[in-house]
């Protein structure tokens, strides 16, 4: 019993010691740059990864600074991007991306920072001894399910763009049929209304076009 | 002896939880006024706990203050609907959860409830978001059924298939719906272009109509 006190304990201090990894989707305004912090210890494997979901021409900077604002990682006009570093000094890194070379659209930008190697299961950490066969298969097939719902999340991204391309497209044929049909209409009026005018200026005049 | 021990070893566990809550992760900066605003793309039946700590900029030292007790967090989350499932004030740290009902698109916005009018001083929050089988605390779980290690593992997967078969459920809507909004726009497409043929032709027999009768009544035909 206390054996399983010990191992709850050091499962949420191994928990709590660095292994970290957040997935955010959020809006970009025009003109506007949004950075995320991280406190990131010396050694920890990292990895960034971005994906422009929807707005204007899909494209987005991102730069990844280190602690002595030296620049990781740069990224120009991109739409997806993914980068692994191991930081080589403890302390804040961050990561910007900006919108400021858009005037209005406005961008929703996925993003996946991970710190760390996934948290271990409490208990399974502090084996001595080989796993067997049966640990080891479930191991596996853990890590299988876990790119399972990499490729999910992959796919879900690319799914969301093309829908609102899709649904975009949509409203904008309506607009354009609507307003092209009341174009059609104001200057076929139009036309012969100004043809009129042009006969109707100078009274019981004879036009000798 | 065992009961004392025991005490100890729970504190010292709710106090880890606490204290290094794992919260202290990715941070950003908005304005006092400001409003953050998260979407999370989710199936149905999906649990989604949200950690956050906020910190209030101090101009005296140029940092900002480990805790500020005064300060809460407006957490706001809505469904895919617009209908609002959560409105709560919370404290300045702390954790909130929701499960979602409808698939789709929920948006969680988070502001501090100051009462400025115009933007304050720089706010720093802490957040991190787990969705699905990553919210799920296994070794609470582990503990309170009392599960072996094997055990335990097989509990993970078996959260983790479900919610594949959840976002694989989810995809066929969403692809159901993608397609509904192609033949959509396939159908305007075709409407438009037989529509387009006929108001044109329609328009130029009215025009030359009323050109001839106007010109005949100027006597100029």
């Amino acid at each position: 019993m206390e054996r399983g006190w010990l191992v709850v304990l050091l499962g949420v201090v191994c928990w709590c010691a660095g292994a970290a990894g957040v997935e955010l989707t959020f809006e970009l305004p025009d003109n506007a740059k949004e950075c995320f912090y991280e406190e990131i210890e010396k050694g920890t494997a990292s990895s960034l990864e971005f994906q422009v979901v929807t707005g204007g021409h899909y494209d987005v900077d991102v730069v990844l600074e280190g602690p002595s604002r030296q620049i990781l990682y740069r990224e120009i006009k991109q739409q997806y991007g993914q980068f692994q570093f191991t930081p080589e000094t403890t302390g804040t890194y961050q990561v910007c991306f900006s919108n400021e070379f858009s005037t209005f659209s406005h961008k929703l930008i996925y993003v996946d920072f991970q710190v760390g190697d996934e948290p271990q299961l409490p208990g399974v950490g502090e084996h001595f001894t080989a796993m067997t066969q049966m640990e080891s298969s479930s191991q596996k097939i853990h890590e299988d399910l876990n790119s399972v719902i990499d490729y999910q999340t992959h796919h879900r991204l690319r799914e969301a763009q093309s829908r609102k391309r899709a649904e975009d497209l949509n409203e904008r044929v309506l607009f354009w049929a609507v307003g092209e049909t009341l174009g059609i209409l104001v200057i076929t009026v139009g036309q012969v209304m100004v043809l009129k005018n042009f006969f109707a200026d100078k009274k019981g005049n004879q036009a000798s076009y | 002896m065992e009961a004392i021990i025991r005490l100890i070893l729970g504190l010292s566990l709710f106090l880890l939880v606490n204290v290094f809550g794992g919260v202290d992760g990715l941070y950003f900066h908005i304005g006092e006024t400001e409003r953050k605003c998260f979407i999370e793309e989710i199936p149905d039946e999906t649990m989604v706990t949200g950690n956050y700590k906020l910190q209030l900029y101090d101009p005296r030292t140029g940092g900002f203050m480990p805790s500020s007790p005064g300060l809460g967090m407006h957490v706001e989350i809505r469904d895919p609907d617009d209908k609002v499932l959560l409105s709560r004030v919370y404290s300045s740290e702390g954790r909130f959860t929701f499960t979602s009902h409808t698939p789709g698109e929920h948006v969680i916005c988070l502001y501090s409830n100051s009462t400025k009018w115009f933007s304050g001083s720089q706010l720093r929050v802490h957040f991190d978001i787990q969705v699905g089988e990553h919210a799920v605390d296994y070794a609470s779980v582990a503990q309170k059924e009392k599960l072996t290690e094997l055990q335990l593992r097989v509990r993970q997967l078996l959260d983790q298939v479900e919610q594949i078969t959840k976002e694989q459920n989810y995809q066929r809507y969403r692809e159901e719906r993608f397609r509904q909004t192609s033949d959509s726009t396939n159908q305007r497409v075709l409407w438009w272009s037989v529509g387009q043929v006929v108001i044109l032709l329609g328009m130029g027999f009215w025009q030359m109509r009323h050109l001839k009768s106007f010109f005949e009544a100027k006597k100029l035909v």
